[in-house]
Formats: structure tokens, C-alpha cells, sequence
């Protein structure tokens, strides 16, 4: 019987297996986007603005910077046994300017990564338990650009 | 006006794994500083605690369970936490209450027990709305690996190499040997620093801070007390502890990104130099006048993001200064001469003061084999995770 995918965290990404966006807001007084969502005040001190909009953010950006757990990450990350390195990738999103963190996708180490290069954003397997396949988002090269 | 305090007297208890209460490191620590400013601790009328958040409700009301330990005397009392700002926080606490005319004397004391190993969230369960669990929880973004991503960036940036972030913590590590108080008291070599297993590319064991134990305390009183105990006090004319403008466009522990910089005016000077331009503003002097500096080199390669954040140098010519010496004690502007995090690994309530104490022995004339000779003027710089500035100037 296959799992029941579901996400590691709750509204923070579309479940979109395609092409998957993360899921900001957009404050409808001054426009500033915020990732995670911001759902209260507006966090630009010029703005008084309360009242916030559901965005998806670029699922594509540039590669702003890289680097790796060579050992497992303490709790709560559920590492796998036995750990197995993975990147993870800093990205600029052009039309949000905004950086924004990850993990990179099982097999690409970073070797495989220089700054500047296209990232785009896929689901992946964070963890898994008996039912559940707990999804989160991860940065792979751009496919298109490869 | 003058915006000075005095620094009367310093005290640490020495960086380890030493696997005691940090209260005790703290306790020493002050009475350290208090035999080296010739007071009693019954002359003490307010004490700035520093909390360590891993100690329980003792580490959360610092500053009480400091005077308690050394014997309620109904001093004043704070605790301050702003994670590794917390100290300069304390500094600040300490200051404000002795330039308001509230006391002369102020006791400043930070201290913390570590446990082995990465720094994790405290506390258990499912806290998906705290941000410094879910880092953990959904990318096992540890402190590292923002190390890691700025060390990078770095190299991409101006050509940076992992032998100039090898080459900072020999010259951390030779400062180190030459201080009592340091964890490391071991000169490393080139060839050790990049034999050391990888934790974070392009970041290696010996490269990123350890986490510590240790204490550490000031004795602060007003110009007019010290004058009356010492000719030529060393004093402290200014504490920055500045939070970033909006947007802030540098990703920091713990946030997952950094804001938006989209249809907005991002601020002409980032976050990192605001908080050493608010010092030198604070004390009318700049980086020319400093003759050296400790700042905080949670891992080799911020070190030299420090360089050009205090104005030692412009933006990618950090690399220059530690290939030339510079940043070595003999060298034109000697950074970390305590050896830094790199020797001492991190007692996070306690480092910023500890910072502060190195200056205060520089300034004196009291480092022994890391003596930077005449120096006037220092200058601390740190930061808190999440956006706590933290900067002291320190001066004779």
C-alpha cells in the first residue's frame, strides 16, 4: 500500500508534484512579499497595512550560494539511518528579490553547483513514517537549462 | 556630555568542557573582576546577568541567580537575552543605569554550561510555528550551514580560498596559545586546519566554533568612582546593539530567507556595518583610529566578513589582509588577538563580555605573549542570531 503523501509543514508550499510554488503573502497595502507567510501586521515600517494576500512565489531563480551537511542535522530533523550528505541551496528569486533556503535534491552534491546557475523548486521526501510520505520543498538544477 | 563608563575591573573563568553548573563560571568570574577592581561585591548596586537559554529557569533569570549565588545583598537587577548579543545587552543595561546617575557600580556577568555537538533547538515537541525549530526540522539548517552559505558566497564573490579561511584560524589559533583562558591552547598548522573533516563545504571542523563553557564579568562604575580607584581607567564610549533596517537582505539564522528587497528602497548601509557605524557614530571615532579588534568568528571565513564590516578594509579585500599579516598580532590592525572563537569555541551569554575583557587586558598593557603594543583603541563586534547588533568600543 503506497504512503499518503503529506506536507512536513502545513500552507507553506502547493501540492502541485509538476510544478510546485511555495506559497507567500503579499501585503495589500504596500505590496511586500512575505516567505513564510506573514498573516498579521505588515513588517515594512512604513506601512500599517494588516490585511494580506496568498502569493506564489517564482518556483525558478538564481543560485545565490551552496553548501552541505556532511553529518546528520540534530533533532528535530529526522535523518535517515544511515545519513547520507545533502546540499543545501541559498536562491534568488529575480522578481521577489528575495533568497531564499533549501535542501538540494538526493544525488546532487555540491560539486555539481556553481553560483549563478538556474534552481528550480520541486517536492521531494523530507521523511517518511508508517503511513505517511512528509513532503517539503527542495531545489534541484533547472531541467529546462540542463 | 560624556557617554563614558568605566571598565574597573575584568574577570573570566577560564573555556572548557568542564561539565560544571554555569553558575559557578559565572561566581568566579565576578569575583575575579571584582579582586581586579579592588571592591567588594557588597559594593555592587546592580548586577546585568547575561541568560544562557540551555541552563533552565536558573540560566533564564541570570542576573539573580548570580547574586544569589554570591549572597543576596539587595543589588538592582536585570537579565538580558539577544542569543550571542546577550552580553553586549547586559553591557548596555549596565551602562544605561550608570550614565543615568541609578547607580556607580554595576556587576556584568554571562556564563553557560554547552552540550557536545551542533546547537539544536531547547525544548521538545512539535513547534511548527517557531522558526528556529523549523529550520531544523525542514532543512537541518544548523548553524553551519549559514556559516557555510556566507564562507561560499565568499569565494564566489571575490575569489576567496579555503587556504584564507585555513590561514585565519592559524592565526586564531597562535593568538590562542599565548591565553590562559582560552579552550585551544594549541597553534595549528596549515596542513592540520585542512586535513580536518569537512562539516559544512567549504567549511571544515577546525574552521567553525566549537560550543563552550565558560564566564565572564566586568566591574562597570561611573567616571567619577574610577577616578577616585585609578588615574587612567580604560572606559567603554560606546554599546551598539542595533536591529537590521527593513529589508534585510542577507539570510540569517534562523530565517528560512531574507525579506523582499522588490519595489522598496533597500537601506544604503546593511545590517552588519549598521551595527559597527553605530558605535563609531556613538564614539565619534572610525576604524582608523582602532588598533585592534575582536570580533566574531563563528567560523574562519566570517572573520573575514568582519574585516570590511568594522571598516578595517572595503568589501573584498579581506582576504588581502590576513595573506599580509595584518590581522596578527605585529600586523598593522591585529584581530582576535584572545584567539577568538576559534580557541575559545563559544559560551554564548558569556562572549561578548569576554570580547570586552580581552580589549580591557589589551588596553592595559596585561596580554602577555599577545601583547599589542600601545594600543589605545578597540573595538568588539558580534552579532545575535535573528538581528541583534552588538558592537563595544573600548578605549584608554
Amino acid at each position: 500500500m503506497s504512503k499518503t503523501p503529506t506536507p512536513a509543514v502545513e500552507g507553506w508550499f502547493t501540492l502541485d508534484r509538476k510544478a510546485p510554488h511555495l506559497l507567500g503573502t503579499r501585503c495589500t497595502s504596500c505590496s511586500n512579499v512575505f516567505f513564510p507567510k506573514e498573516t498579521t501586521f505588515c513588517r515594512n515600517p512604513a506601512c500599517t497595512g494588516s490585511e494580506f494576500e496568498e502569493v506564489e512565489l517564482s518556483r525558478t531563480g538564481r543560485l545565490w550560494s551552496f553548501t552541505n551537511n556532511c553529518y546528520a542535522p540534530p533533532e528535530p530533523y529526522q535523518a535517515a539511518d544511515p545519513f547520507e550528505p545533502y546540499a543545501i541551496a541559498a536562491v534568488e528569486l529575480e522578481q521577489e528579490r528575495m533568497v531564499i533556503m533549501g535542501q538540494v535534491v538526493g544525488g546532487v552534491g555540491v560539486e555539481d553547483l556553481e553560483a549563478g546557475m538556474e534552481m528550480e523548486l520541486v517536492l521531494d521526501t523530507l521523511y517518511e513514517d508508517d503511513e505517511n510520505e512528509y513532503l517539503v520543498w527542495k531545489w534541484q538544477p533547472s531541467q529546462a537549462a540542463a | 556630555m560624556s557617554n563614558e563608563v568605566a571598565i574597573l575591573g575584568v574577570g573570566m573563568h577560564p573555556w572548557g568542557k568542564w561539565g560544571k553548573n554555569f553558575v559557578e563560571y559565572g561566581v568566579k568570574a565576578a569575583q575575579d573582576a571584582l579582586a581586579d577592581a579592588g571592591l567588594d561585591w557588597q559594593d555592587v548596586q546592580f548586577v546585568a546577568g547575561g541568560d544562557t537559554i540551555r541552563n533552565g529557569y536558573p540560566g533564564y533569570v541570570a542576573g539573580a541567580t548570580f547574586a544569589q549565588a554570591l549572597g543576596w545583598q539587595g543589588a538592582q537587577v536585570a537579565s538580558s537575552y539577544g542569543a550571542c548579543a546577550s552580553g553586549s545587552q547586559a553591557i548596555a543595561t549596565a551602562r544605561a543605569q550608570i550614565l543615568a546617575g541609578l547607580c556607580d557600580v554595576a556587576l556584568v556577568v554571562g556564563a553557560d554550561t554547552t552540550p557536545k555537538g551542533f546547537f539544536a533547538p531547547t525544548g521538545g515537541g512539535d513547534r511548527s510555528k517557531d522558526p528556529d525549530w523549523l529550520r531544523f526540522r525542514l532543512v537541518g539548517a544548523t548553524n553551519p550551514v549559514y556559516f557555510g552559505l556566507w564562507a561560499r558566497r565568499r569565494m564566489e564573490l571575490f575569489g576567496a580560498t579555503e587556504e584564507d579561511f585555513a590561514k585565519v584560524k592559524v592565526k586564531n589559533s597562535r593568538h590562542g596559545a599565548k591565553n590562559p583562558n582560552a579552550r585551544y591552547p594549541k597553534a595549528f598548522t596549515m596542513e592540520e586546519v585542512l586535513a580536518s573533516p569537512m562539516v559544512s563545504d567549504p567549511l571544515r571542523l577546525l574552521q567553525i566554533c566549537a560550543t563552550s563553557d565558560g564566564g565572564a564579568a566586568l566591574i562597570l562604575t561611573s567616571m567619577e568612582f574610577a577616578r577616585k580607584h585609578t588615574a587612567n581607567p580604560v572606559t567603554i564610549p560606546a554599546v551598539s546593539n542595533v536591529t537590521p533596517k527593513y529589508p534585510n537582505t542577507l539570510i540569517e539564522m534562523p530565517n528560512f530567507s531574507t525579506d523582499s528587497g522588490a519595489g522598496i528602497s533597500v537601506p544604503d548601509v546593511p545590517f552588519r556595518p549598521s551595527i559597527a557605524k553605530n558605535a563609531y557614530e556613538q564614539a565619534g571615532l572610525g576604524p582608523e583610529d582602532m588598533d585592534l579588534a575582536e570580533v566574531y568568528d563563528l567560523s574562519s571565513a566570517l572573520e573575514l566578513d568582519w574585516y570590511e564590516i568594522i571598516g578595517l578594509c572595503k568589501e573584498g579585500e579581506a582576504e588581502r589582509l590576513v595573506r599580509d599579516g595584518d590581522t596578527a598580532v605585529g600586523g598593522r590592525i591585529p584581530v582576535n588577538t584572545s584567539g577568538g572563537l576559534g580557541a575559545f569555541g563559544e559560551a554564548i551569554p558569556a562572549q561578548a563580555i569576554a570580547q570586552v575583557c580581552e580589549l580591557t587586558w589589551q588596553l592595559r598593557g596585561e596580554a602577555g605573549g599577545r601583547q599589542v603594543e600601545g594600543a589605545k583603541l578597540g573595538i568588539t563586534a558580534n552579532y545575535g542570531l535573528f538581528g541583534h547588533g552588538s558592537s563595544v568600543i573600548v578605549k584608554r
